[in-house]
C-alpha cells in the first residue's frame, strides 16, 4: 500500500480542468518533489490530495483511506502559503490549539517540545502578531509537525523562508523521512527540494508529464527535468 | 435544434396570451370592483409561477450539491432569476390593483409584505452569486444559501400572517368573493401561458449563462498557456 | 463527547482572540448605543407605547450583532487559518457549532449591557419579567447567530463583505426577529407570556432549531465544497 496514491484525478474550476487525469503515488518513507510553473496545477493537486476541496473523477488514497476521513487527517501535516496561526494568540496558545484540535494526549508539552525544536521557546508568550517573518514560518513549521504526521503535503515550504528556518526545515524533513514519514512537496527551489527528494514528478498544465525517482543527475543539474520533459 | 424549439415555444406563448388578454378584455367587470378586478388574471398565476421556480431552484440546487454538475447550478440561476422577474411582476400587479382600489400604492399587507420579503430573499441569492468568482465557490455557496431561502419562505409567510392578525390592519373594502366559475378556467389557462414564456425566459437565460461557462472556460485556458 | 470537547476547543480559541483585541465586541457595543441615541430622535420616548420600544431593542441588537458576526469568520482569513482547521481531524459541524457559540456568547454580552442602557434612555422598566426576557433574549440571539454564522462563513472571500452580510440576513432573519419583537413588546408591560403571545415563542424556537439542523447539515459543504 502506498502512503499517497493519486488515481486518474480531474479537478474542475468551473468547466477548467485545473487537474488533468493525475496518477502519482508516494511509498512510505519517500519525498517526492511536484515541480512545474505557476498555475501547473501544484497548489491545487496538494489542496486536493490533503482533501481541502473535493475532486471531480478519480480516486485519492492517503494511508489506504480517504483524505476526508477524520482518522485519516490525523496523520496529515499540511503547510500552505499561509502560515495558519492566529495573529492574536501567542505561540504556545497556537500550537496548544492545534494538540488540543489533534487530541493530543499532552498538548501543552507537546506545544513547549515544538516551540524548543523550532528555537521559539524564548518567545513562546509572544503573540504572533509582534513575530518577525522568520519566526512566524518556523511556527507554521512547527504547527504542522506538531501532530507526528507521517504524510507531510508542503506548498512551497521553502519560499519566504529565512535563512535559519530553512535550515530549521530541511533538518526537520531528513529527520522525517529518516523515521519513514512520507512527504510531498511542491517548489520552485529546485536545489533544496533536490536534495532531499528521492522522486520528482512535472506538472505541466495539471497534468503529469514526468514522474520518476531523482537521479544524481538531476540533482547535478536542476533544471534538467525541465529542459528534458517540459515543452520548450 | 433547440433554436428552433425555443421560437415554436415563443409563437405558442405569444398567441396564448394574445388570445387569453382578448378572452379576459371581453369579460364583464367584477361587481364590486369593476375592471381592475381582471388584474388578478396575471397577479394570481404570476405568483404561482414564482412558487414553482422557487421549488425548481430548491430542487437543482440540492441536485448540483449532490452531483456538482454545473448544469444543475446554471439551471437554478436561471429559474431563480424567471422566478424573481413573476414575483416582481406580481408585486407591481398588486400595488396597481392596491392603488385604484385602496388609493395607495403600498401598503404592508400580509401578502405584499410576504411577497417583498421573498424578492429580498432571492435577490439576496443573486447579489451573493455576482460577488463570488470562482466557480465552483459560487455554485456551492448559491446552492446553500437557496435552500436556506425555501427553507425560510413558509415561515416568514407564517409569521407576517399571524403578525397581521394580532395587529389589524388599515381595513379595506373587502371583496367577498364573486368569482365565477368560468373564471377559474381562464385564469388556468393564463397560468398556462405565463409558464411557457417563463420556461422559455429560464431557456435563454440557460443558455447565458452555458455561454458564460463557456468564456470562463476559455479565459482560464488561455490564462494557463 | 470527543465532539462537544472540539466544540469547545473552538469557542475558546474564538473568544480568546477576540477578547484579545476586543474590537467586534466594543465596537459593536458603541454602534449599539450610537443607535439607541439617535432612535431618540425619531421615537419620542414618553408617548411611544412599549411594544414599538421592544421592537425598536430587537432592530438595534440585530444591526450591532452584525458587526461580531463579520469577525466571525473573517478572522480565518489573514494567515489562511481555515485550511488548518479543515485540515484538522474536525467535523465541519463542530467547527460550525463552536463558532457559532463563541458569536452567541459576544453578541449576548453586548446585548445583555445594551438593555440596561436601552431601559435607562427609553425609561423602560424591562426586569419586570426578567427571566422570560432572558429566554426571549437567548432564543432570539441564537437564530441571529446561527443564521449570521453561516453567512459569515459564505460571504467571508467577498467584496463588500460588510455590506453585503446584513443584506443576507436580515431578510432570512425576519421571522425570528418578529417574533423576538412580539415578545419583547409584551414582555417589557409587565404582562407574562400567555396564550396570545406563545405562539411567537414556539416559532422561534422552531426557527432556531430548524436552522441550526439546517446550517449543521449544510456547513460541510460551505468548507470543503
Amino acid at each position: 500500500m502506498s502512503a499517497v496514491a493519486v488515481e486518474g484525478v480531474w479537478k474542475f474550476y468551473g468547466d477548467f480542468p485545473a487537474l488533468r487525469d493525475v496518477c502519482l503515488t508516494a511509498e512510505q518513507g519517500a519525498c517526492l518533489a511536484l515541480i512545474g510553473r505557476n498555475g501547473a496545477g501544484k497548489t491545487t493537486l496538494l489542496r486536493t490530495i490533503a482533501g481541502f476541496s473535493r475532486h471531480g473523477k478519480g480516486e485519492i488514497r492517503i494511508l489506504g483511506t480517504s483524505p476526508r476521513e477524520t482518522e485519516t487527517r490525523r496523520h496529515i501535516g499540511f503547510i500552505g502559503h499561509g502560515i495558519s496561526v492566529y495573529d492574536e494568540l501567542s505561540a504556545l496558545e497556537n500550537l496548544t490549539l492545534y494538540a488540543r484540535l489533534y487530541g493530543l494526549a499532552n498538548p501543552r508539552k507537546a506545544a513547549l517540545e515544538w516551540l524548543e525544536r523550532t528555537g521559539l521557546e524564548r518567545v513562546r508568550d509572544g503573540l504572533v502578531r509582534e513575530f518577525s517573518r522568520g519566526m512566524r514560518q518556523r511556527l507554521a513549521v512547527a504547527r504542522a509537525f506538531l501532530h507526528e504526521p507521517s504524510v507531510l503535503l508542503l506548498d512551497e515550504p521553502f519560499t519566504a523562508l529565512d535563512d535559519r528556518a530553512i535550515a530549521v526545515l530541511q533538518g526537520l524533513l531528513r529527520d522525517g523521512l529518516a523515521q519513514g514519514r512520507t512527504i510531498i512537496l511542491s517548489t520552485h527551489q529546485l536545489r533544496e527540494a533536490l536534495e532531499l527528494a528521492s522522486h520528482v514528478a512535472l506538472l505541466i498544465r495539471g497534468q503529469v508529464a514526468f514522474h520518476g525517482p531523482c537521479t544524481p543527475e538531476m540533482v547535478a543539474d536542476p533544471g534538467l527535468v525541465y529542459a528534458r520533459y517540459g515543452e520548450d | 435544434m433547440r433554436e428552433k424549439l425555443l421560437y415554436g415555444a415563443g409563437l405558442a406563448a405569444f398567441l396564448l396570451l394574445a388570445r387569453n388578454i382578448l378572452v379576459i378584455a371581453d369579460l364583464p367587470g367584477e361587481a364590486a370592483q369593476g375592471a381592475i378586478f381582471k388584474i388578478i388574471f396575471f397577479h394570481v398565476p404570476a405568483a404561482w409561477t414564482a412558487m414553482v421556480a422557487a421549488t425548481a431552484a430548491l430542487t437543482l440546487s440540492i441536485l448540483f450539491l449532490k452531483t456538482k454538475d454545473f448544469r444543475y447550478d446554471a439551471a437554478a440561476v436561471a429559474v431563480t432569476e424567471v422566478g424573481l422577474a413573476f414575483l416582481a411582476a406580481n408585486l407591481v400587479t398588486g400595488s396597481i390593483w392596491g392603488r385604484v382600489i385602496w388609493g395607495i400604492w403600498w401598503t404592508w399587507d400580509v401578502r405584499l409584505t410576504s411577497a417583498l420579503v421573498c424578492w429580498l430573499l432571492y435577490a439576496g441569492y443573486l447579489m451573493l452569486r455576482h460577488a463570488i468568482e470562482e466557480p465552483t465557490q459560487r455554485a456551492t455557496f448559491a446552492a446553500v444559501f437557496s435552500i436556506f431561502a425555501f427553507i425560510d419562505v413558509p415561515i416568514v409567510i407564517f409569521s407576517i400572517r399571524w403578525f397581521r392578525t394580532q395587529h389589524p390592519g388599515p381595513v379595506f373594502l373587502s371583496s367577498t368573493g364573486s368569482f365565477p366559475h368560468d373564471w377559474t378556467m381562464v385564469l388556468l389557462w393564463n397560468w398556462v401561458a405565463l409558464m411557457l414564456l417563463a420556461s422559455i425566459l429560464g431557456a435563454i437565460r440557460l443558455g447565458q449563462e452555458e455561454t458564460q461557462r463557456e468564456i470562463d472556460y476559455v479565459r482560464r485556458m488561455a490564462h494557463a498557456l | 463527547m470527543e465532539f462537544a470537547r472540539l466544540v469547545f476547543v473552538i469557542m475558546a480559541k474564538d473568544l480568546r482572540a477576540e477578547l484579545r483585541t476586543k474590537e467586534a465586541v466594543n465596537a459593536s457595543f458603541a454602534f449599539a448605543v450610537v443607535i439607541l441615541v439617535l432612535l431618540s430622535f425619531v421615537v419620542e420616548s414618553n408617548d411611544v407605547p412599549l411594544p414599538v420600544l421592544g421592537g425598536l431593542l430587537w432592530l438595534v441588537f440585530a444591526f450591532a450583532g452584525t458587526l461580531v458576526l463579520n469577525r466571525s469568520f473573517a478572522r480565518e482569513v489573514p494567515n489562511d487559518c481555515l485550511d488548518a482547521l479543515i485540515a484538522a481531524p474536525i467535523s465541519g459541524a463542530a467547527l460550525f457549532l463552536g463558532k457559532a457559540l463563541a458569536n452567541f456568547l459576544l453578541v449576548l454580552v453586548v446585548e445583555l449591557v445594551a438593555l440596561p442602557v436601552f431601559g435607562i434612555f427609553y425609561n423602560v422598566r424591562w426586569t419586570q419579567q426578567f427571566w422570560q426576557l432572558m429566554l426571549v433574549v437567548v432564543l432570539g440571539t441564537w437564530g441571529v447567530t446561527v443564521i449570521g454564522t453561516v453567512f459569515s462563513a459564505l460571504t467571508v472571500n467577498i467584496r463588500l463583505r460588510e455590506v453585503m452580510l446584513p443584506m443576507l440576513t436580515y431578510p432570512m432573519l425576519l421571522p425570528a426577529l418578529l417574533g423576538a419583537m412580539e415578545l419583547t413588546g409584551s414582555l417589557v408591560t409587565g404582562a407574562p407570556i400567555g396564550p396570545e403571545t406563545v405562539t411567537w415563542l414556539k416559532l422561534l424556537i422552531g426557527f432556531d432549531v430548524l436552522f441550526t439542523a439546517a446550517s449543521v447539515t449544510l456547513v460541510e459543504f460551505i468548507l470543503v465544497g
